[in-house]
């Protein structure tokens, strides 16, 4: 693999690992403040899957990248190194809230593994192999909710339609792409991503809709930058608690 | 019509066979009380133990050690939950079980009500809270109602590698850094004797033991199965390189046992009372989590109804 | 008891562990509808890889024999030994039977 192109892989590899432990960080906030027992368990399960795959994938950045290992990519970096999507990083709010960043991301990231899975990469099409099975779960996970609260009672109708409504301005930056992708898209290596956002709309206005809600206002303005270490006010504080006790004892293992 | 003495003694036979009780076999209203309040502890100390370990998710020092601990709150809570239903299979209800713990009618164990201060706190969780309730926890597999039983075995089965993750926790700082090994120590120092405390009063003083033993709920007395934990766990602690904090504690060739000194009672008591340093935040956080997630149960419950509706019509 | 408590219908889950064996009982779930009551169920009972397949069932709906009934229902078929294949004596001779 030449220089150039090898740099990129590393870059969109870390992105998807930043947005599965910064999702799966979040969520695991939800531990022991589940709407009820069996979905406290299921909160745990999901998140549990998404720190699995940053795992995998970080791990994968540190063998491109001269040996660096898992961990670096979590508590050796800066807030402008993560380049986590912006919505895996808003805040958990209600429950209708989570459900709604779960609608949303899920959705996306199961359309991209789905692609991956044709990656000339034989390592991340091994990883979209297992990743697929998780997400399909995520997905359904999510539109039961999205349809259970929409469909629901008046207050959960209107929770719920907050949700899908805050976290809107955030879901084109899922999208975003960088110049040095677009090798790996002509190698074959990953899917155009910008791409795949038609599809992505079209299944998530069906769930929208289902669940008797509204579907925000498509042409609205939306935020960017998270590709280039451009962050919301969140990120900081999810890495100081992140990164806490690593900084605090520099160079230990544990 | 035969009466209840008869039934009793029945009962009581049953049990001395070692056959176990099944939920629709008659059985004292005692034995149902006292069972009810054994299993449903159980499930609340379960429950309420996955906010101190919780604590620290969001900052544990490595990706692995992340994914453990989760998993092993998310265990606990499984747990749980076997739990509350070995105790629905007795007629009573998962809402009921909330409100007596909400209302404080029914009790968890008092370590919990420690706070978690260091990560170093993970593993002593695991190493001794973790080991403490295990000794507890194989012995009640052989418990007489059987949906308790059954449940007991599932989570031994499960709960072994709580343990061992919360030993290889502390393995890996004592073999680290002195500031390391000295968290590590302290972590030791604060849960040794919550742990102990942890078995219940000595079996003199313990109020509902001598019917449990007779009824097979519980199988091995509170000191006998205190003693088993301390011996099994000095050698433990000397591979750490751990200091255990009792001046007390020596080998007693005789009893073929381990000596030790004086547990605080005092303080046992009033955690149990509520005076512990966590009582009142880990309940408060439990009713409020309840309390602001009323309207997602209530959602859930609606859409089904219209559900179950919209199927008979299609039905008909 | 709290009026605003509702922790949905009771399911008992039966999980298959292998293709091809029996599904046994594994404990139960709280679930308001059959969807989440499937999915409650593997994220319970399933953590570790223990599942093939599973059934879930409103409590609701399973009959159970009484331990009244124990005797009548289980012991007539005690002395049936005629049920069994060794009760048959078949000189050695004879082979696969």
């Amino acid at each position: 693999m030449s220089q150039g192109i090898n740099s990129s892989l590393i870059k969109f590899v870390v992105r998807l690992g930043d947005n599965n432990l910064i999702l799966g960080h979040r969520l695991s906030e939800w531990c022991s403040k589940g709407p009820f027992l069996e979905e406290d368990i299921a909160m745990s399960n999901i998140a549990l899957d998404y720190i699995g795959q940053a795992r995998v994938l970080y791990s994968y950045a540190g063998q491109l990248d001269g040996g660096k290992n898992e961990d670096y990519y979590a508590y050796e970096r800066r807030e402008h190194e993560f380049t986590n999507a912006l919505l895996c990083e808003t805040p958990n709010g209600d429950f209708g809230m989570t459900v709604a960043r779960q609608l949303y991301y899920s959705v996306f990231a199961y359309a991209l593994c789905n692609a991956l899975l044709k990656s000339k990469d034989e390592t991340l099409s091994g990883y979209a192999g297992k990743a697929v099975k998780e997400l399909a779960y995520h997905v359904r996970h999510a539109s039961d909710w999205t349809l259970r609260l929409g469909d629901g009672t008046e207050e959960s109708n209107k929770r719920m339609q907050h949700g899908i409504d805050e976290l809107w301005m955030y879901t084109h930056d899922l999208f975003a792409t960088l110049e040095s992708d677009k090798e790996l898209v002509a190698a074959g290596i990953i899917p155009d991503v910008a791409a795949m956002k038609g599809e992505w709309l079209e299944q998530v206005k069906d769930v929208i809709q289902r669940a008797t809600l509204t579907m925000p206002d498509v042409n609205a303005w939306q935020m960017e930058g998270s590709r280039k270490g451009r962050h919301t006010e969140n990120i900081g504080y999810i890495i100081s608690e992140l990164q806490y006790v690593t900084r605090a004892y520099p160079g230990c293992e544990w | 019509m035969e009466n209840v003495m008869e039934l009793e003694a029945q009962f009581q036979a049953k049990i001395d066979r070692g056959e176990f009780i099944e939920p629709k076999d008659w059985m004292p209203e005692k034995y149902r009380k006292t069972l009810i309040r054994q299993i449903s502890q159980h499930a609340h100390s379960e429950i309420i133990g996955m906010q101190p370990e919780g604590n620290w998710i969001t900052r544990a020092p490595s990706l692995r050690r992340k994914a453990i601990l989760l998993a092993k709150i998310q265990d606990e809570a499984g747990h749980g939950l076997y739990l509350y239903s070995a105790c629905e299979t007795m007629g009573i209800s998962r809402e009921e079980l909330n409100h007596q713990l909400h209302t404080g009618a029914a009790k968890y164990s008092s370590i919990f009500n420690y706070p978690t201060l260091s990560w170093a706190d993970m593993g002593a969780i695991g190493w001794l809270v973790d080991g403490a309730a295990i000794v507890n926890q194989v012995s009640l597999q052989r418990t007489s109602y059987g949906p308790y039983a059954r449940a007991m075995v599932r989570i031994c089965k499960e709960e072994s590698f709580h343990q061992r993750q919360g030993y290889e926790l502390l393995l890996s700082l004592c073999r680290g850094t002195a500031e390391q090994k000295a968290m590590a120590q302290d972590a030791m120092n604060r849960w040794w004797w919550p742990s102990l405390m942890m078995f219940g009063p000595h079996d003199a003083e313990s109020a509902h033991s001598a019917q449990s033993m007779q009824w097979k709920i519980k199988r091995e007395s509170n000191d006998e199965l205190r003693q088993k934990f301390i011996d099994k766990t000095v050698a433990q602690a000397e591979f750490l390189g751990l200091t255990i904090p009792d001046p007390d504690l020596k080998w007693n060739a005789e009893r073929g046992h381990y000596d030790f000194g004086q547990i605080d009672w005092e303080e046992f008591n009033n955690v149990i009372r509520g005076n512990g340093p966590c009582n009142k935040q880990r309940l408060n956080h439990h009713v409020k989590v309840h309390e602001e997630n009323v309207w997602v149960r209530e959602a859930a419950n609606a859409y089904a109804k219209k559900n179950a509706k919209k199927s008979e019509t299609l039905v008909a | 008891m709290s009026s605003n408590d509702n922790q949905f219908p009771l399911w008992e889950v039966f999980v298959q562990t292998k293709s091809g064996t029996p599904y046994k009982h594994a404990g139960s779930v709280h679930a308001a509808d059959k969807e989440m009551a499937i999915m409650n169920a593997r994220d319970l009972y399933t953590r570790r890889n223990e599942g093939n397949a599973l059934w879930v069932v409103p409590s609701n709906a399973i009959v159970a024999s009484s331990p009244e009934d124990m005797g009548a229902f289980f012991e007539p078929s005690n002395d049936k030994a005629y049920r069994h294949p060794t009760f048959y004596v078949i000189p050695n001779e004879v082979k696969h039977i």
